[in-house]
């Protein structure tokens, strides 16, 4: 058994528990043994010690999309590297989205990719499982096989599922092994070729647009397919003040379904797009101001419960390219948390909120009850941070292996000095520990 | 109107001032002179390389580019899509980096996907003149098409009544509407788009021009009609049904010319679809200045040329006599 | 411009004797070309253009003949034709009578290294072979760095390289028509 753990002298941020002081807290046998408030010490004899320096001591952040390119793609980012990049980002769990190649329909590739992720001994990594074979949304996929191969949601990943007939079914499907659905919601039809969001800018741009109805139309019809099938369903990455309104109302009628925004959509607009950097080319498109304000508003107000980042690594021969070729996608793990404390820095969000999202509101998706809580007794998988710290993301302090980030060369502040999964240390920024 | 000589590069007509579209325009009528001399050249450009990169193909455009070079002196190299390198697969980048290498002043570039200047104008050293990209922009042709109107009507700016123009067409995906909405709007023109709803991009509105289904309400008491290509790829898609109900519905034929000014110009970026956006005997009528503007697009590019050469260059001497 | 302010300014000729200085010179060009046969005037943009019509007027009056004119806009024969910003306009160039023959008389301000007569030359034999070209000056500066003299001088002025000879005409925006001499 190793050694005790004490992480000492920070401000314990616990959404679970809604406590929000200075503590300490001590890990045994790879769970919170006891948290301990204000300024006592816990008695370290025999423990290792982590000396907070007044940062954030919280759970650790949990991605329900990251799209690791291994089996397939790995010269873009492989499960050890994306495993890696999340530790340093300060995610001890990432879902590893099913857009493989080939696609993780089958339990053969579900395993590949969980082993790969205890190989790397770093974030845990949990597949999630294609609702239909090949991700083409005409025939279901093995939920249950590769539920007991470790999958623990099912997603539609990049790949939309057209026929509301076969959304019904995977829905139905996916209740059936008391599996979460993580959709990204879209029509194909009417976001097929297009940029970036529809408005004055793309007509300026002349750059084939993506209306905000194209994500919309087909939230409404996932939420009224969740009634009708009271599927456990999970919007990803939304985008548009619309679908925010939508979710609204449906929890409003006692629905159980959630929903995310990405750091990206969180922070950026459309006017990224301007110059026609390709490192801001992602789907959904950027969209307007007001679509940001409310998905902030979405997080405040808690019709969001989580932050997810669609971290989607892409090379750079796929990036250096005319706006139209280049591959869509932003790297997210690294960067979500200082893009995360801008908000909090802003006023908009408070510690608090941006904590839940980042790792109680995903876990209480994923429903298993491991991780997003400090209280006595829960796994030991926590993330301390230095919430104001500059760093800048370069090719050299990003550990994911591309760098296709619109914030490359940019001064961020905040950054995740320590990691801890199951009570082991991980990951930490400084060198080890005493 | 006060005058900005300074250009770096020809990205497109929304980024520059009315002063600077005013100063290109000046300079174009005197280039247009040198045109019309026995010797069409004057030595200003001597020494400079000017590379004409034509991705997507135009046999008139790059002609006009490449005749407006060689007017100035300069020496001009073209590579087209089917540059050998280009087929085996090498990258906008790359191959512009190559290019790049024979160290030219000046990089014309026409290409099918929006940005593409602007990805090259962050990447190499050249000045980059921008000779249409995707549906974004084509300011030469909308600078030539000002001229034009200008030879015609007077100055665009500061008139009693607005010039009236009316641009009829596929708005949406015109470069040359576009350039044409910066330019006429940042000159104070009236300018009214008239096409299906299929065919007019969002919000455009806010640009500041005055949007009509009916190609009958744009046209009546225009100074100037300009009539954009339909393409044939586009009919029987999901944007119109056919060319025969394109050409009933917002054709350019007599009796909807009769609604415009009785001295209206008649404008065509080219190349014409004879019958469907215009009639025959329209465009080769006494109302058309069609092939005026293909002339005019040589000094206009002259224009262009000369003044993007000055870019990065030391300060001006001290007075020379 | 980037030159050090001037603090000495001397007047060179005043209004009048500027009109002096050009009946002198309308009478020398007369004497060299008996009744103005075959010659016409051409002006070197900016100051040498009202210069030559004046001139003109002159040699009317005294001939009952028009002289035939022309002008000439030297910005794109310039040897630094691409330094620094682009002048704001690039004036009118034009000949109103056939280049092939004419013994062409340039008309110009002031003379100083020559260059810009240089580009005149330039301009004017792209126009057509002419019999023969001369050039009037109003002011002679020295400090030529090509082989050009004018065959017409209307006054010589002494000067170094740091100063400015300036000819101001009511015709090009001025007050008054004047020629001064600026020192450091």
């Amino acid at each position: 058994m190793e050694q005790d753990l004490i992480v000492t002298n920070g401000r314990i941020i616990d959404p679970a528990s809604g406590k929000d002081e200075m503590g300490s807290l001590r890990v045994h046998d790879g769970h919170i043994a006891e948290v301990v408030w204000g300024g006592d010490a816990l008695s370290g004899e025999g423990a290792r010690v982590i000396d907070a320096q007044g940062g954030w001591i919280t759970p650790g952040f949990i991605d329900l999309r990251t799209h690791l390119r291994e089996p397939g793609e790995e010269w873009k980012e492989t499960v050890e590297s994306g495993a890696h990049a999340a530790l340093a980002g300060g995610y001890t769990s990432i879902c590893a989205s099913p857009d493989t190649i080939p696609v993780n329909d089958e339990a053969s590739v579900t395993n590949l990719i969980r082993q790969r992720g205890e190989a790397a001994n770093a974030a845990r990594v949990y597949p999630v499982a294609a609702a239909t074979t090949g991700q083409r949304g005409e025939n279901l996929a093995d939920l249950g096989d590769m539920k007991a191969a470790g999958a623990v949601a099912v997603s539609n990943g990049e790949r939309p599922i057209s026929s509301a007939r076969m959304m019904r079914r995977v829905m139905e499907y996916s209740r059936t092994f008391d599996l979460p659905l993580m959709t990204s919601s879209f029509d194909l039809s009417l976001s097929e070729g297009g940029l970036m969001n529809e408005g004055l800018l793309s007509t300026i741009m002349g750059l084939a647009p993506i209306p905000s109805e194209a994500e919309t139309i087909a939230v409404a019809r996932d939420i009224e397919l969740a009634a009708l099938t009271g599927a456990r369903v999970h919007l990803s990455r939304l985008s548009t003040a619309g679908s925010v309104r939508l979710l609204r109302a449906a929890q409003k009628r006692g629905l159980n379904i959630t929903g995310d925004a990405t750091p990206h959509h969180l922070t950026l607009t459309e006017e990224a797009n301007k110059t026609y950097d390709t490192n801001t080319k992602v789907f959904p498109p950027l969209r307007t101001e007001q679509d940001r304000q409310a998905l902030i508003e979405g997080l405040r107000d808690g019709t969001l419960s989580c932050v997810a980042t669609d971290h989607l690594p892409q090379n750079i021969a796929d990036k250096e390219l005319e706006f139209v070729y280049a591959q869509a996608g932003i790297l997210g793990l690294e960067t979500a948390f200082p893009l995360m404390m801008n908000l909090v820095r802003e006023g908009v969000l408070s510690a608090q909120q941006v904590i839940s999202a980042l790792s109680t509101g995903p876990a209480n998706v994923l429903g298993h009850g491991l991780g997003g809580s400090l209280e006595p007794g829960a796994v030991a998988d926590i993330t301390i941070s230095q919430p104001d710290a500059p760093w800048t993301p370069t090719q050299e302090t990003l550990r994911s292996m591309s760098f296709n980030t619109p914030f490359l060369g940019t001064e961020l502040r905040g950054r995740v000095t320590w990691a801890i999964v199951g009570g082991s240390v991980r990951y930490a920024l400084h060198g080890s520990i005493q | 109107m006060e005058q900005d000589a300074t250009l770096e590069h020809l990205l497109g007509l929304r980024h520059l001032t009315p002063g600077q579209i005013r100063n290109i325009l000046d300079h174009a009528k005197r280039f247009k002179a040198i045109n019309e001399r026995k010797i069409k050249k004057v030595p200003t450009l001597r020494g400079t390389t000017v590379v004409n990169f034509f991705v997507e193909p135009s046999t008139r455009t790059r002609t006009s580019f490449e005749i407006a070079a060689k007017r100035l002196s300069a020496d001009t190299l073209s590579f087209s899509a089917s540059s050998s390198s280009f087929v085996k697969g090498e990258t906008l980048l790359d191959t512009a980096r190559n290019i790049e290498a024979m160290q030219p002043e000046i990089l014309v570039l026409r290409h099918k996907a929006s940005g593409a200047p602007h990805m090259l104008s962050r990447a190499i050293d050249a000045a980059i003149v921008n000779a249409g990209d995707g549906y974004h922009e084509h300011p030469t042709q909308a600078l030539l098409d000002m001229f034009t109107m200008e030879e015609h009507k007077g100055p665009i700016s500061n008139r009693d009544v607005p010039l009236k123009v009316a641009i009829v067409g596929d708005i949406a995906h015109s470069r040359v509407a576009r350039s044409n909405i910066h330019g006429l709007t940042k000159l104070g023109a009236d300018l009214h788009l008239a096409g299906p709803a299929t065919m007019l991009p969002t919000a455009v509105e806010s640009l500041g021009v005055t949007v009509h289904y009916s190609v009958e309400d744009a046209l009546k008491d225009a100074d100037v009609v300009m009539m954009l290509r339909i393409q044939k790829e586009r009919m029987g898609t999901d944007l119109f049904p056919n060319d025969r109900e394109y050409a009933r519905m917002f054709g350019l034929d007599k009796k909807r010319l009769q609604l415009a000014k009785p001295d209206a110009l008649v404008m065509h970026p080219g190349p014409i679809n004879r019958g469907i956006e215009i009639q025959p005997d329209i465009a080769d009528g006494p109302q058309s200045v069609i092939l005026e503007q293909v002339t005019n697009g040589v000094a206009v590019r002259m224009a262009v040329l000369y003044l993007v050469s000055h870019r990065g260059r030391p300060a001006a001497p001290v007075e020379v006599q | 411009m980037s030159q050090a302010p001037f603090s000495i300014e001397t007047t060179i000729a005043d209004s009048q004797k500027v009109d002096a200085i050009l009946d002198r010179l309308a009478d020398e060009i007369l004497a060299a070309h008996p009744k103005c046969e075959g010659i016409a005037l051409v002006g070197i943009y900016t100051a040498g253009v009202p210069l030559s019509q004046r001139l003109q007027q002159r040699l009317e009056a005294k001939t009952g003949t028009s002289v035939p004119m022309g002008m000439i806009d030297i910005t794109l024969y310039r040897d630094d034709a691409l330094d620094g910003l682009p002048s704001p306009v690039v004036g009118e160039t034009r000949f109103d009578f056939p280049v092939e023959g004419t013994q062409i008389i340039l008309v110009d301000d002031v003379l100083y290294t020559g260059r810009t007569v240089r580009a005149a030359l330039d301009a004017v034999v792209d126009f057509g072979r002419p019999k023969v070209i001369k050039l009037l000056v109003l002011a002679d500066r020295g400090h030529r760095e090509f082989p050009i003299e004018a065959n017409f001088v209307g006054v010589r002025v002494e000067t170094s390289k740091r100063d400015s000879v300036k000819l101001s005409l009511p015709e090009i925006g001025n007050e008054t028509a004047c020629l001064k001499h600026f020192q450091p």
